[in-house]
């Protein structure tokens, strides 16, 4: 690969270290940087003096396969963004289209979207509690959030047919109805949640060791969080009360009560603590969604021949923060342009000021508490 | 037994010494094939135990409920190819497993399986176990730095930062054991909480206990404590390099160093091999198992501690404590000794 102008300067600058110093690659075969991300730090003993994040190992030209493709065509492409929460990135490039399209999704379809949405969420902040915890070396709480993730999984498999990568949303509704009997898996689900949730509190909140582990590490303070671009729950732990299913309520989320976590320090600790609060929040929504789901079709009308016209931008609270889909269309079925929107490519950045002048063992704490996708940050 | 052996050797004409050294290299090689076993097995019920914590069956498919999976693993690893990085410090890259297991080794010359079935009941036990555990740490070093990888060399590091946080805590609470026992002798200490679990020295001994159970995890790089390798962090620490044969060898010197332990404190707390009907290596080796039992369920429980915290903990908490066990032992030998 050709060396670009910015590459020769990082890897000048991150390979002459001084006397005292070590440089470190971190990744991106490394089994805490989740996935392919590849850090380069200056330490010196373990502490971190200087750090670089180096993405693109896991660049797969989402954006431009997008512009070549018809919008139906593309959904399938979206799960693979953010594969940890494929279905708030299906719905993102979805609600851009029918924006464009003026298509009407109808309401029924609308609930089981939140519905998913939040199961999603779920689904995504239990993988995030398990490795979290794995990287800091707690292994049996992985396995315990694994074990709910998959049951979860269960019942995307009997509604979708897929356990990750669901390709379920489709422009101006659903691909198929809710199956017999939906509801009934869903509540006695939310109620085996709540009963593990105590399991993995029990586990890992109020142990000295997690604890130590996590206060007063990786602060971002309210201001540097709004600067750099954070959003989802590093933004919130930092202490603003900013989620956009409420800010800038899309779909029917303005119809349920459901509260905001938010945390106190801005530290790993105050991410933790909102993710883990943010369950309680989901199943509250899903319960009040199976409650009123209306009934009616799942799929509204759509033009046959889709025509993308204009500009427009949707987002979404993902797990991971606001995900984001510009879309361009010039009167053809494929979109002009397309752009997206990647909370984790934006966290990245805070790597840098969460991270220096901590021990590389802090370093991996951070990375889990950002909740970081190498998929979605390269696209 | 032994004066069995000694008549026979006396039949064919040798002498006294010559019938120590004989004596020595079967004891050792008694002792080094029940580290082997106990490795073997060890893998085993760790990955059972782990299983057990989280909900999951472990191994279950090589042999009866997978109890040979550790052989089969064990095969493996010794038919791998032995890959030396090219920029290592070859020589030293070699002797450190070798040291390392050395090391592991050397304790169980005075640990008593029995009450008078020790190799080598030496006059300064204590002394002798506070400065062959030290020795690991060598070997850990000589691994880290002779890998030529940076993440080995951060763990070696790591590992010289633990030693001397846990090793004055871990001595100040042995010096308690002796003042208890008055004697340094391994067989003494075993001899003196013979009389019934009232005689056991973990109750005058309780804060003496905690600190010995806590800096000898640490010692023995046990989870939390098992910062020299943290793979979440330092993706394998000193042995990121080490693969095949020499892999194992650190690992059966793992197993081997966590019995040590756990018998260590069986042993110096809880009255070693004795107790009533059953005969004294069973008793050995159910007070053994207990502890191991219990530092694979802190494993399998707690996250793992930072570098500089663990420092915090020996140098705030552990020592002070030992201190004052120090001081209480002091006091209750003279009151009640």
């Amino acid at each position: 690969m050709a060396e670009t102008a910015v590459t020769g300067q990082l890897k000048q600058e991150a390979t002459t270290p001084a006397e005292h110093e070590l440089f470190v690659n971190m990744g991106p075969q490394h089994p805490s940087t989740h996935g392919v991300l590849r850090l380069m730090l200056t330490v010196d003993g373990e502490r971190v003096l200087s750090l670089k994040p180096d993405v693109g190992y896991l660049h797969r030209c989402f954006e431009k396969i997008a512009e070549r493709r018809s919008v139906p065509m593309v959904v399938p492409y979206c799960d693979r963004t953010d594969y940890l929460a494929a279905i708030t990135s299906e719905w993102a490039y979805v609600m851009a289209a029918e924006k464009l399209m003026g298509v009407e999704v109808p309401e029924r379809a609308e609930y089981i979207r939140v519905i998913v949405g939040e199961m999603q969420r779920i689904a995504s902040h239990l993988l995030w509690f398990g490795t979290f915890a794995l990287d800091l070396g707690a292994t049996t709480a992985f396995l315990y959030s694994f074990r709910e993730r998959e049951t979860l999984f269960d019942i995307f498999q009997k509604l979708t047919g897929a356990r990750m990568l669901y390709n379920y949303l489709r422009v101006g509704g659903v691909r198929n109805d809710l199956y017999d009997g939906f509801v009934e898996d869903m509540q006695r689900y939310l109620k085996l949640l709540e009963e593990k949730l105590i399991e993995y509190n029990n586990l890992l909140t109020g142990n000295r060791i997690f604890e130590t582990r996590t206060k007063g590490v990786g602060v971002i303070s309210k201001e540097d969080a709004l600067a750099y671009g954070a959003s989802g729950p590093v933004l919130r732990g930092s202490g603003v009360p900013h989620d956009l299913r409420k800010a800038d309520p899309y779909s029917v989320y303005d119809r349920f009560e459901f509260g905001i976590p938010v945390g106190e320090h801005g530290d790993v600790y105050s991410r933790f603590v909102v993710r883990v609060q943010e369950f309680y929040e989901s199943i509250k929504i899903i319960r009040q969604a199976l409650k009123d789901l209306p009934g009616g079709p799942w799929q509204g009308d759509v033009p046959r021949r889709m025509k993308l016209v204009g500009d427009v931008y949707t987002r979404v609270e993902s797990p991971r923060g606001e995900v984001g889909v510009y879309l361009v269309g010039d009167g053809s079925d494929q979109p002009y342009r397309c752009h997206y929107r990647s909370p984790c490519f934006v966290h990245l950045q805070l790597l840098e000021p969460m991270g220096v002048g901590h021990l590389i063992a802090d370093m991996v704490a951070i990375i889990g508490s950002i909740d970081i996708v190498m998929g979605e940050v390269d696209r | 037994m032994t004066e069995l052996l000694w008549g026979a050797w006396q039949g064919w004409g040798f002498g006294q010494s010559s019938f120590n050294v004989v004596m020595g290299l079967i004891k050792g090689l008694l002792v080094c094939v029940f580290l082997a076993v106990n490795a073997l097995f060890l893998v085993y019920m760790e990955r059972k135990v782990s299983g057990y914590i989280q909900g999951r069956l472990g191994p279950m498919r090589v042999g009866p409920k997978g109890l040979l999976q550790t052989a089969a693993d064990a095969l493996k690893l010794v038919t791998k190819e032995d890959i030396i990085p090219s920029g290592a410090d070859v020589a030293v890259f070699i002797l450190a497993p070798l040291v390392f297991f050395a090391a592991a080794t050397a304790i169980w010359v005075v640990i008593p399986f029995g009450p008078q079935d020790i190799v080598q009941d030496l006059n300064i036990g204590l002394i002798y176990i506070s400065a062959v555990t030290g020795l690991s740490v060598l070997a850990i070093l000589m691994a880290g730095w002779s890998s030529n990888n940076k993440w080995s060399l951060l763990g070696a590091m790591r590992s010289a930062a633990q030693l001397v946080s846990y090793e004055i805590p871990l001595v100040l609470s042995l010096v308690a054991i002796g003042m208890m026992a008055g004697s340094l002798r391994l067989g003494d200490i075993v001899a003196a909480q013979q009389s019934g679990v009232t005689s056991w020295f973990v109750f005058p001994q309780i804060l003496g206990f905690i600190v010995f159970f806590t800096a000898g995890l640490a010692e023995i790089n046990r989870a939390p404590f098992d910062l020299p390798e943290a793979e979440s962090e330092l993706v394998a620490g000193y042995n990121t390099e080490y693969s095949g044969f020499r892999w194992a060898v650190f690992f059966l010197a793992e197993y081997a160093n966590l019995v040590a332990f756990s018998a260590l404190a069986a042993t110096f707390f809880f009255g070693g091999p004795t107790g009533p009907f059953l005969p004294p290596f069973v008793w050995f080796l159910i007070k053994t198992y207990f502890f191991i039992f219990v530092a694979m369920w802190i494993r399998w429980t707690l996250p793992r501690i930072r570098v500089d915290h663990l420092m915090n903990l020996c140098w705030y908490v552990l020592i002070p404590l030992a201190l004052i066990n120090l001081g209480w032992t002091g006091l209750y030998v003279v009151l009640w000794g």
